[in-house]
């Protein structure tokens, strides 16, 4: 025998179910409970930088969308600064909740376009939003990120789209970019399947 | 200062992706394995949550949608901490919960079960925890539900649990159940989860001591987030 290490053990994930909305989102379940839900506005009203706004559709194995999908973004600033790590403005969350569409899946959002971030080692990480999927038959919550496809040196230069090995799949992290709207299809699984990050 | 790292999620004690007795879990399970991350800001860094984001009622399940009434239902308590790893209490981050009512019926527009809706019971409650990582609930007991699985499952008696932690990687939805509940070890979602002591840990306890004498019984039901490393000697930047 050794000593013991009595550290606890992380609780174990469970699906967030189909009525996930009830908890996170009542508004869209159908009811109203809360006087401030939260989650609706990802950047305040005084945030600097470009105004953008993010459609996209998360679709299964079977290429139906995953219309009971619930979507959480955590970004930085313009400035490339997360809440909580320097200034940002006033009202700045950074984070918020995106529910797509019941009848078609489509879902869209507005923000602003986040700044680099500095990463591991100083090195600078291409502007991106940090997103985490749950849904109905999705045992844990599902991490990755949406690039910009507008910022092709930096994201060629990006410490983890470059930890892809196969090199086309680090498309799937990439919004196609049209002014200042970006497209960002999600693929749980299937020949585009998106690259999801174990962090 | 960048805060310290996690300890990294132990992928054999929570379920993997594909669970194929959850059916849902079939076509939705990535295939491809993770891509491992180190963490950098981006996952270190997460929302917070302030006393005036939220009212009073928020936490009180059997008042905060009770129209002409309280809620048909067992009152109960469910109380608890949210912990890290270490033991470490979790002060001041967001617990949210979500339940069917005592009928086992959600009020969602997409659930369909023969089971009244309650006109008194919303079923989400939300809180902050306070300085020692404790937080706590009134609500009425949920109902078993029948699902769509196999054509006779019928989900354990639960509350769904979202909990945030300081950073954006320690993000955790889960489910309580209640102690003694026989249809824990029969339910294909529960089972998704390989561990049976991970099982248990998401079993909340009777708690008489909490309980309010001649007014509700009480559960306890701790959570645990992913602990942060010590930091004892720093890493040489890479190529120095
Ligand atoms: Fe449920």
């Amino acid at each position: 025998m050794v000593q013991g290490l009595n550290y606890l053990k992380e609780s174990a994930s469970q699906t967030a179910g189909p009525y996930v909305h009830i908890g996170l989102a009542p508004w869209a379940a159908g009811f109203d409970i809360y006087r401030k839900e939260l989650g609706h506005d990802i950047t305040g009203p005084n945030a600097k930088g470009e105004r953008i706004t993010v459609t996209g559709t998360v679709t299964d194995g079977t290429g139906a969308p995953v219309k009971d999908v619930l979507i959480e973004v955590w970004q930085a600033n313009a400035d490339g600064v997360y809440p909580g790590k320097g200034a940002v403005e006033d009202g700045f969350r950074g984070w918020g909740r995106i529910i797509p569409d019941f009848d078609t899946g489509v879902f869209s959002f507005e923000t602003v376009k986040p700044g680099v971030v500095i990463g591991r080692n100083s090195r600078p990480m291409a502007p991106h939003l940090n997103l985490w999927l749950v849904a109905r038959g999705i045992n844990i919550g599902l991490n990755t990120r949406m690039y910009f496809g507008d910022e092709d040196a930096a994201n060629a230069a990006d410490p983890v789209l470059n930890l892809i090995e196969q090199a086309h799949r680090r498309e799937t992290l990439i919004a196609r970019a049209d002014g200042n709207s970006y497209h960002f299809d999600i693929c749980l699984q299937g020949d585009a399947e998106t690259v999801f990050l174990d962090v | 200062m960048t805060p310290q790292e996690l300890f990294q999620r132990d992928r054999e004690w929570h379920p993997p992706a594909y669970t194929k007795d959850y059916k849902t879990s079939v076509a939705r399970s990535p295939r491809n394995a993770l891509l491992s991350v180190q963490n950098s800001d981006s996952e270190l860094t997460g929302p917070t949550f302030g006393h005036n984001d939220f009212d009073p009622l928020d936490n009180d399940l059997i008042r905060n949608y009770a129209k002409n009434g309280g809620p048909i239902g067992e009152r109960i308590i469910v109380h608890g901490r949210v912990l890290d790893e270490l033991g470490r209490p979790v002060p001041n981050t967001l617990v949210e919960i979500w339940q069917a009512n005592a009928g086992g019926r959600y009020r969602h527009k997409k659930d369909t079960y023969l089971a009244p809706i309650d006109p008194n019971f919303g079923g989400c409650g939300r809180t902050l925890t306070d300085d020692n990582g404790y937080y706590v609930f009134r609500t009425v007991k949920p109902g078993a539900y029948p699902w769509r699985n196999w054509v006779n499952n019928w989900r354990p008696a639960h509350i769904h649990v979202s909990v945030f932690g300081t950073a954006f990687a320690q993000r955790l939805i889960t489910q309580m159940y209640f102690e003694g509940d026989p249809l824990i070890a029969k339910c294909p979602i529960v089972k998704t989860i390989p561990d049976q002591r991970a099982i248990d840990q998401l079993v909340a306890a009777l708690d008489l001591n909490a309980t309010i004498p001649l007014d509700s019984i009480a559960y306890k039901f701790d959570i645990v987030l992913r602990g942060h490393r010590s930091t004892f000697f720093e890493n040489r930047p890479e190529g120095n």
